[in-house]
């Protein structure tokens, strides 16, 4: 018997079969994991139409889409004014009004706190905008975020309009 | 143990002894020798093994019933209410249960950080009670989400998107662990699935913490060794069996104060609405025993830190004995660990109390404080105290006071030289 450490055939034969089986394994049990992620059904609801033509200037209305609700707030001119007076570097997450709302009348964006995914209360706290309850989070009236523990603003999802009253998110 | 070679009596029992020697077994249920000065603290393991069994066997029973599905849950709740025999009863015993269940582990948990029962040679105990411990509040807290009320659906929504905080692949997580985009149906699915296997898992992890307890024994309140068993110890039947059953009875009392009379008493209103997925209850909260963890994840500002934060404080509980430094065990030896063992009781009230709280003003920053020694206990004051504490003698043997009725050694010198 050798003590110096030197590769073999044999050593070859060990690795070579274990990787195989660590490989083996992994692909096994893949299907294992991935059949907890969304299924094709609920892919499939990947988009819905929303009909605008009832909701008044300053007023809001929320949707379920994918099981999230979506607000889709007709901003009146006082909003939008406000949204856009403010000085991007007092925010946690600079981003322009113009880049959240397309359409400067209506901003659309998830109704889900960035923090724990709680959905916020319109036209309450500091920013005149919305106010998460659970913990404290403040938006503005363009749903960034101004105070609390969210790291982020309000999440604009993708939709265009299909035509002047309606609106299709996803 | 002393019964290794134990046989069987009657000759079926050899017979069946010789081929699965499985009622060799029974002396850690007989013999087994159990330190003599065990108090009423000591009663809490049995307690625990009771709701244990109680929430599987009532758990069976509302699976029977139960409808795991998000358009049927709530319904199939009240079904079990209103219609199934017996079904209050079930229920509130089940979800009553296990409030009783995080009380007794609790007292049990605080009672072997005061007799020093996680240092060595029972870490090992420790570390498994302490994943029995998260499997627990796991299992409690899918257990939360079955009846799809809006506490449910809520707690689920707030605890699942922690995982959001980790960084890049947060969201993947998130949708991983949701079965979709939001909180829904597969959710609700694959929680009843796993609220049903963890039970399970705890009861293996049982056997195992009792395996590994009846290695070295049981600690006791003076914290010493076993010197001389013939003189320190009792059998475990029927000295501690008994003991065990009285103090299960007294605890059974109030546990059968809440399924009786206030069934309701711990839960939350909210939980009576079915789950909507539109509105979000003005103010969360999660069941009562994991309120000091949810304060502690309140209470730093940032949503990734939080997250850290709450992980970490149950995780500076697993490696607590290689943080506890003293070599002596019991509290009652420790003048100034005493005092800190209760300045951290009640530091965890105050952080249960805060996290019932709004996460605002006064609260925010008791809360705060509070997060901060926590953590300053078991990361400083703990290391350090082992060199630095001053600690009282330790009498000879467990027989040793209780002779000289006194707990302490010089105490008990001093009362032999009086004589």
């Amino acid at each position: 018997m050798s003590d110096q450490k030197k590769t073999k055939r044999r050593d070859f034969i060990f690795t070579a079969s274990y990787t195989l089986g660590a490989v083996g394994v992994g692909t096994a049990v893949w299907p294992l994991i991935d059949q907890m992620n969304p299924d094709a059904s609920v892919k499939a609801l990947s988009s819905t139409e929303v009909d605008l033509s009832s909701v008044q200037p300053g007023q809001s209305i929320t949707v379920l889409w994918r099981g999230k609700p979506v607000f889709i707030k007709r901003r009146t001119e006082e909003e939008i004014a406000k949204a856009k007076q403010v000085d991007l570097k007092e925010l946690k997450h600079p981003e322009k009004d113009e880049d959240r709302a397309k359409n400067p009348e209506w901003l659309v964006m998830l109704g889900i706190c960035t923090h724990l995914g709680c959905v916020p209360l319109g036209n309450k706290g500091e920013y005149g905008g919305w106010f998460c309850p659970c913990h404290g989070s403040h938006y503005d009236t363009s749903g960034r975020i101004r105070k609390g523990p969210a790291p982020t603003n309000l999440e604009i999802p993708k939709y265009e309009f299909v035509d002047n009253n309606t609106i299709k998110i996803g | 143990m002393s019964d290794q070679n134990y046989t069987p009596k009657s000759k079926l029992g050899k017979w069946f002894n010789d081929r699965l020697p499985l009622l060799t077994l029974r002396a850690h249920l007989t013999d087994y020798p159990t330190p003599k000065n065990l108090n009423y603290w000591w009663t809490f393991g049995a307690i625990l093994t009771f709701f244990l069994i109680a929430q599987i066997i009532t758990g069976i029973i509302l699976a029977m019933h139960y409808i795991a599905h998000a358009d049927l849950a709530f319904e199939s709740v009240e079904h079990i209410m209103r219609n199934v025999n017996y079904g209050w009863l079930i229920r509130y015993f089940h979800a009553n249960g296990s409030s009783m269940f995080f009380l007794a582990v609790y007292i049990h948990i605080f009672r072997s950080l005061y007799y020093g029962s996680h240092k060595s040679p029972r870490e090992v105990i420790w570390v498994i009670g302490m994943i029995i411990y998260f499997l627990m509040m796991c299992t409690a807290f899918m257990g939360y989400v079955l009846p799809w009320g809006q506490m449910s659906f809520w707690a689920a929504t707030v605890i699942t998107n922690l995982f959001s905080a980790v960084p890049l692949v947060g969201e993947s997580i998130t949708n991983w662990l949701w079965g979709g985009f939001a909180v829904g149906s597969p959710t609700l699915t694959r929680f009843y699935s796993l609220h049903y296997l963890f039970p399970f898992l705890i009861f293996g992890l049982v056997i195992l913490h009792i395996w590994a307890l009846h290695i070295p024994g049981n600690n006791n309140p003076i914290g010493i060794d076993v010197k001389q068993p013939s003189k320190d110890t009792v059998p475990f039947h029927p000295y501690i069996v008994l003991k065990d059953l009285f103090a299960l009875l007294v605890f059974l009392l109030l546990f059968a104060f809440f399924v009786f009379y206030s069934p309701n008493l711990l839960g939350h209103p909210d939980n009576y609405i079915e789950a909507n997925p539109l509105v979000t209850p003005n103010h969360i909260v999660p069941e009562w025993y994991l309120l000091p963890f949810y304060a502690i994840l309140r209470s730093i500002p940032n949503k990734l830190l939080g997250v850290i934060a709450m992980f970490a404080s149950i995780f500076v509980l697993v490696i607590l004995p290689w943080l506890d430094t003293s070599k002596v065990r019991s509290a009652i030896f420790r003048p100034l660990y005493k005092q800190f063992f209760w300045f951290l009781v009640a530091d965890v009230i105050i952080l249960g109390y805060m996290g019932a709280m709004p996460a605002e003003g006064i609260y925010l920053l008791v809360a705060r404080v509070a997060t901060g020694y926590y953590f300053v206990h078991f990361l400083i004051i703990l290391p350090i105290l082992g060199y630095k504490e001053k600690t009282l003698d330790i009498p000879l043997s467990i027989t040793d006071p209780i002779l000289e009725n006194s707990t302490n050694q010089s105490l008990a010198k001093e009362q032999i030289n009086k004589k």
